[in-house]
């Protein structure tokens, strides 16, 4: 006939293949922000934006950035938040605050799993031990 | 069975419009905003920058070595011994420069002097016709200039350019740099490196690293100016150009 009962096992081995990582992770510890080591307050007071906006956004913003300087000349960024001027640049801006690539950086991005490429050229601060 | 397909394409319409708007708000909650880009106030500008070397005061070898240093040092260049050498900036005989055909009984000193190289950051550079991606590019000061972000390493761009001014890098150049400049980027394995006429420097109101280095050997300056000092030097000093004959129109000139 329709060979009904091989097509009905065959959808439940699939639709429990497809929800594998769903009933994998439970029990599970859901996923936590990690604590970030912040630059103290003497040191920078304020970033480009807001921390919020740089949380979701700061991957644009480097796009971005790295274009209008290399291609475009323009090295002098106007924040939206306060209307301060920041020189356009990974090591000599954003690198002065957060010294600590480890701490700052890394720590999203290991939890978060995503490996961007920006160190293989721009040069992290010297960990301090 | 009708009814169900009716149902379902209702059911995944609304789904596909809740998607696009979601995707809506993450987008507008981005906005670039190139109006609030700008140049430094200070940076250097020019129609078409150009480099004269004077070569009366090069004397010896060691001459050309503070040069070198600096913009090897600036540039984070790295040392490589062997013929995986990387070089923005370099010296070579009179006959490997200018191999062109020369006057007869040329004066001896010739034939012994080193020259200092460099990109000729050329008016017609083969080098960004034949770059596929747009990595190698003229900017409108003239400047040819490398994107290292857009570098896929394919080095037609080393084939293109008939002055060698290109090193490829075979390896990770970083264990190779001896004092990290950590103000400017390294490269990393696989992409194609060359002089950027300091165009970061003259970004900032400073002169070239050479320039700086050499003491008045070397003047950088608007060729398109006809007021510039570099004008009045080509004016009154005798100046010759590498592989002229290729058309590619170097920026770079040597007063001999
Ligand atoms: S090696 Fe890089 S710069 Fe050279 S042609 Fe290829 S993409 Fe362009
Ligand atoms: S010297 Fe070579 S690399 Fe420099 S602009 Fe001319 S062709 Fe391009
Ligand atoms: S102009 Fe700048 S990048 Fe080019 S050789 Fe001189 S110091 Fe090096």
């Amino acid at each position: 006939m329709f060979d009904g009962g091989k097509i009905i096992a065959g959808i439940i081995v699939f639709v429990g293949l497809m929800t594998f990582p769903f009933w994998y992770n439970v029990g599970q510890a859901a996923y936590k922000t990690p604590e970030l080591q912040l630059p103290p307050k003497d040191v920078a007071t304020q970033c480009v934006e807001s921390a919020e906006w740089m949380r979701a956004e700061h991957m644009q913003l480097l796009d971005n950035w790295r274009d209008w300087v290399v291609r475009d000349g323009n090295r002098v960024y106007t924040s939206k938040q306060s209307g301060a001027h920041f020189e356009m640049s990974l090591q000599k801006s954003c690198m002065k605050c957060h010294t600590s690539k480890e701490q700052f950086c890394d720590k999203c991005h290991t939890a978060a799993a995503v490996a961007p490429y920006c160190w293989d050229c721009h040069i992290a601060p010297k960990e301090e031990k | 069975m009708k009814t169900n397909r009716r149902h379902f394409l209702k059911v995944a319409g609304v789904t596909a419009m809740g998607l696009a708007a979601g995707a809506g708000t993450a987008a507008a909650s981005y906005l670039p905003h190139y109006d609030h880009v700008a140049p430094n106030h200070d940076h250097l500008t020019a129609g078409r920058w150009g480099m004269v070397i004077d070569t009366r005061k090069f004397h010896h070898k060691e001459d050309f070595l503070p040069l070198v240093e600096a913009c090897h040092k600036y540039h984070n260049v790295p040392t490589i011994p062997g013929n995986q050498e990387i070089k923005w900036l370099w010296t070579d005989s009179f006959h490997h420069s200018f191999p062109n055909k020369h006057n007869e009984f040329l004066e001896e000193k010739m034939h012994h002097q080193d020259f200092l190289l460099l990109c000729n950051h050329c008016k017609n550079p083969p080098c960004v016709r034949v770059c596929p991606t747009q990595a190698t590019y003229k900017r409108a000061d003239g400047i040819v200039i490398m994107d290292m972000h857009r570098c896929i390493g394919c080095r037609f761009c080393m084939a293109g350019c008939p002055y060698g001014s290109r090193s490829f890098n075979f390896q990770d150049p970083r264990p190779f740099i001896a004092e990290q400049n950590t103000d400017y980027p390294t490269r990393t394995k696989g992409v194609v490196e060359k002089c950027n006429f300091c165009a970061e420097r003259l970004a900032e109101g400073k002169l070239p690293a050479c320039v700086e280095a050499s003491e008045g050997k070397l003047i950088f300056g608007d060729l398109n100016n006809p007021e510039s000092e570099i004008r009045h030097i080509l004016a009154e000093n005798y100046t010759i150009r590498r592989k002229p004959d290729l058309g590619t129109e170097p920026s770079v000139f040597y007063i001999i």
